[in-house]
């Protein structure tokens, strides 16, 4: 349906939309890194557009691409209250150390993605530059590394408040675990041995 | 000697006196006196409403009070799920709170993380303050929950302080042949509805 967002989008900056594609309903476009603000101020501000409403922000990690393609993808779903469309735009950023893992804030385009891209910040470490407040919003400050990013380690935490240890309270401390070794969230677990790898 | 919970009963012309030990005493005022902080994050709060309604009348244990200063409190409810973020002020709140004092999980998540096991969790509340009763539950129904505050009851009488655990009344594991037992039909639905509809129609006198 909404093709056309995707045509205007290829009209106005040519090779800065590096490919689109309509799956399911859905019109995407991936867009240059360098473009990013500048097509969300065409998005919003074309009236035959008229996005005036960012529904979501989020970055999506793909370790171990070929080296030709950034590591991170940071989408944004649009939506259009008057004239009922939706697009979504993706931005490709960073290599395979997250170096350059940086792109122009949209907050002055639509405000309300100021604690989005925070979030982004927070969870993927996608800097947005320009952003008037980026802090972490989730996790606390003295946290370590960004735990969205598939390099982090599934089971690392950083406890605030140092845990009591058996000797202090006396007793054994082990969590009971709800589910085995092999059950669980083993997609995640990089880090730990799995029983298929034995 | 020493056991309150034996009822002497005296008639109103005689005279009498128990004898008992002071802690013992002290332990009986504080059971029926426990005064309780809700600390309660997620959605296990709402199993808390459900107990401190008028249905399950958690007043009939001296714990309906809730005291939303720990300086006032004497029984921490931990209710819900506790993240590192939220772990500082759990352990103030536990430091706040004037002795005696004891710390109940109330569900899986405080006994002991339950399925969160990542980076934001605390993997149970005994990691971080020293916890009585524990009350398994995904949330744990009333029941339960008066089950885990009897418990607690006991422990103060007798002054204990080693950690408890709510046991299943009846675990599904030892009776699973006196649960229902969900069959497929033998007869196959499509044969069995027209034959419905055809002894309907006979009754009914439509078709010889």
């Amino acid at each position: 349906m909404s093709e056309l967002v995707l045509q205007k989008l290829r009209e106005r900056f040519g090779t800065a939309i590096l490919e689109t594609h309509s799956d399911f309903g859905d019109d995407t476009a991936v867009v240059s890194p360098d473009h990013w603000k500048a097509v969300c101020e065409f998005l919003r501000d074309d009236p035959s557009l008229d996005f005036d409403m960012p529904i979501d922000l989020c970055g999506v990690d793909y370790p171990g691409r070929p080296p030709a393609l950034p590591r991170m993808e940071v989408v944004m779903h649009l939506y259009s209250v008057g004239k009922g469309h939706r697009v979504r735009i993706k931005a490709r950023v960073g290599d395979e150390d997250m170096e350059g893992a940086e792109i122009d804030s949209a907050t002055s385009v639509w405000p309300g993605l100021n604690w989005l891209e925070r979030e982004v910040w927070d969870m993927s470490g996608v800097r947005f530059r320009g952003h008037p407040d980026l802090r972490r919003i989730l996790m606390y400050p003295e946290f370590e590394g960004h735990p969205l990013q598939r390099t982090y380690p599934a089971d690392r935490t950083q406890p605030l408040v140092p845990y009591r240890t058996e000797e202090e309270a006396g007793l054994p401390l082990n969590k009971i675990a709800p589910f085995g070794a092999d059950e669980g969230m083993p997609f995640g677990r990089q880090s730990t041995p799995q029983p298929d790898d034995v | 000697m020493g056991d309150v919970s034996r009822s002497v009963t005296v008639d109103g012309n005689e005279h009498g006196f128990a004898t008992t030990r002071v802690d013992a005493l002290l332990g009986w005022a504080r059971k029926y006196s426990l005064f309780s902080y809700p600390f309660v994050t997620a959605c296990c709060g709402m199993e808390f409403m459900a107990l401190t309604s008028p249905r399950f009348d958690v007043g009939r244990f001296g714990a309906e009070a809730p005291r939303f200063s720990p300086r006032q409190s004497d029984l921490l409810w931990v209710v819900g799920t506790i993240s590192q973020r939220q772990a500082p002020v759990l352990k103030r709140i536990y430091e706040q709170m004037m002795e005696p004092k004891w710390v109940l999980a109330f569900g899986t998540c405080a006994a002991s993380g339950g399925f969160y096991d990542n980076y934001t969790t605390v993997p149970g509340i005994d990691k971080l303050v020293p916890t009585d009763v524990y009350i398994p539950g995904c949330p744990p129904r009333p029941e339960a929950v008066l089950d885990g505050l009897m418990l607690l009851q006991d422990k103060i009488a007798r002054g204990e302080r080693r950690p408890a655990v709510v046991k299943p009344r009846f675990d599904p594991v030892e009776h699973a042949e006196s649960l229902v037992q969900i069959r497929r039909s033998a007869r196959d639905p499509r044969e069995v509805l027209p034959a419905m509809a055809r002894e309907q129609a006979l009754a009914r006198g439509d078709v010889k």
